[in-house]
């Protein structure tokens, strides 16, 4: 294969990858795991996932209009927001308005500075660096608010007792919760903090991989690579302590009270 | 309203220390009532106890005295004014609640009385250690009880340190949410003690309301008796005081 020039993929080659996950079948049939069930759905999901994603991208790129690469970005965003609200035993009620705000805000903003300021694209709408790009901010800061939004529940509801002490002192509401909120904070930003340790020495980036695979210089490749790490932590940063401020708003009025009924159970899901 | 026949003399401006109008509290998803209306005035000087059945609402009616819970109706007076927004975080500066069962932070004994003082309402005030250590003394806990880790500590000892962590802050009335319950006699005996310490050190400004289950400790702690049933609030005494006390 000479270098510069993509292999092209077949649908028979892709039939022979797919087969190793009868590897994994034998592995929950001979342990018992009883998952066979999930995990052909998680292959059918991702087979069909991917291919629809595939069709709809060469589209989008081929048609590349701004009125179809805004909306096929917001409703990116907006399925982020709804995972991001998904976590956890425990929700309130407006958590995925929240999610959804958080996220959006934190990621377009910061997809705008990556975009328009680090790579200057034009046209401004174009699909081929927006879309992707905006997707890894987004995955990314998804996992930070809904682990951040997680733990802030956590907190407050293992703490209850210490935050309306500190209420019954005399405190305001953000005194009472900002060791919670700090935690939660924490809590959502450790994820990205561990994958910028490791990345290049554990982990070799999707993109990045993606990229030399495509004939592009390491080099040229790592820089990218550079500059999503970064747009990510960022996102992942504001989105978390947006989010968290949210819940913290939702949980806690202006007459400094704890409003611990706004915090449910999540029902199980059958 | 709900007055005792023998108050003692108003406060200066005449108002009540504390002072509710038709305060209820409802659970919306079942529809029933935890707190039925209730007016109640608490005046410089009073020691009124509040008993009745668990699950009857004491708590409820202590916790929305402290402003704690939203209210699903009527409202506090403080000497007088209502109690805005604005004003919530100092009302409950000086109109103390102690839970039942304290809850401590981490960190030693005088981390937990210093944290006060890390608040905004309390900028202006300063830990006074002597003083501290005085209070516990009066409670029977020797001096290196500051440096004792909060984990390390029995229940009791627990809430010695919550109440002294409150009464170093000059509240002019406590809320006290049977905060005796699950304690042994000896500590019982010393938050009682130091409340009444506490009381007579200034007893024409302040006041109290204990919530009790103990008959005998009801009479200790309060002259004033009002029960709390089904989330009705009642003052039996105004009818017949010597038949509810011998009870």
């Amino acid at each position: 294969m000479s270098p510069g020039v993509l292999q092209n993929l077949g649908i028979g080659d892709v039939a022979i990858a797919a087969l190793l996950v009868f590897v994994n079948g034998a592995v929950s049939v001979l342990l018992k795991l009883d998952l066979e069930r999930k995990l052909a759905w998680a292959a059918v999901r991702t087979v069909v996932q991917l291919l629809a994603i595939g069709y709809v991208l060469g589209w989008v790129f081929a048609f590349n209009r701004w009125y179809v690469v805004l909306p096929l970005m917001a409703l990116m965003t907006l399925i982020a927001g709804f995972a991001g609200a998904q976590r956890g035993a425990r929700t309130y009620g407006g958590q995925r308005a929240d999610s959804i705000v958080s996220i959006w805000v934190s990621a377009w903003l910061v997809a705008a500075v990556g975009l328009f300021v680090v790579i200057r694209i034009r046209p401004w709408y174009e699909p081929q660096y927006a879309i992707p790009i905006l997707g890894m901010i987004l995955g990314n800061t998804l996992t930070g608010v809904s682990l951040g939004v997680e733990r802030m529940m956590q907190e407050l509801t293992a703490r209850r007792d210490r935050v309306e002490s500190a209420l019954a002192l005399g405190a305001t509401r953000w005194e009472a919760a900002q060791a919670s909120a700090r935690e939660a904070v924490r809590a959502g930003m450790i994820p990205t903090l561990n994958q910028m340790a490791v990345v290049g020495v554990v982990s070799l980036p999707g993109m990045m991989t993606g990229q030399v695979l495509a004939g592009q210089s390491p080099l040229q490749a790592v820089r990218y690579q550079i500059v999503i790490m970064f747009l990510i932590a960022c996102s992942s940063a504001l989105g978390t302590v947006g989010a968290v401020l949210l819940a913290y708003r939702r949980l806690f009025s202006p007459e400094h009270r704890f409003l611990v009924a706004r915090l449910v159970e999540r029902k199980a899901r059958g | 309203m709900l007055k005792h026949p023998h108050s003692p003399p108003p406060h200066a401006n005449g108002a009540a220390l504390v002072e509710t109008h038709r305060i209820a509290r409802r659970d919306v998803q079942r529809g029933q009532w935890l707190l039925h209306p209730a007016d109640f005035a608490l005046r410089a000087g009073e020691r009124a106890v509040l008993t009745g059945p668990s699950g009857s609402g004491k708590s409820v009616f202590l916790r929305a005295l402290a402003l704690l819970d939203p209210l699903d109706g009527g409202a506090v007076r403080w000497h007088g004014e209502p109690v805005t927004r604005a004003r919530i975080v100092h009302y409950r500066r000086h109109i103390a609640y102690l839970r039942q069962r304290p809850a401590l932070l981490d960190g030693n004994v005088e981390d937990n009385l210093r944290y006060p003082y890390t608040l905004a309402a309390y900028r202006h005030e300063q830990f006074d250690a002597a003083r501290t250590r005085a209070l516990f003394d009066a409670a029977g806990r020797s001096s290196d009880f500051l440096t004792r880790n909060t984990a390390e500590l029995s229940g009791g000892e627990a809430q010695i340190v919550a109440l002294v962590r409150v009464l170093q802050l000059d509240p002019e009335a406590l809320l006290l949410d049977e905060p005796t319950a699950s304690l042994d006699p000896e500590s019982a005996r010393a938050v009682e003690a130091l409340v009444t310490d506490w009381f007579e050190q200034a007893r024409t400004a302040r006041a109290t309301v204990w919530v009790s289950h103990d008959p005998a400790q009801a009479s200790r702690v309060g002259a004033r008796h009002l029960t709390m049933r089904a989330g009705v609030l009642e003052e039996p005494a105004a009818r017949a005081p010597f038949m509810e006390a011998a009870q």
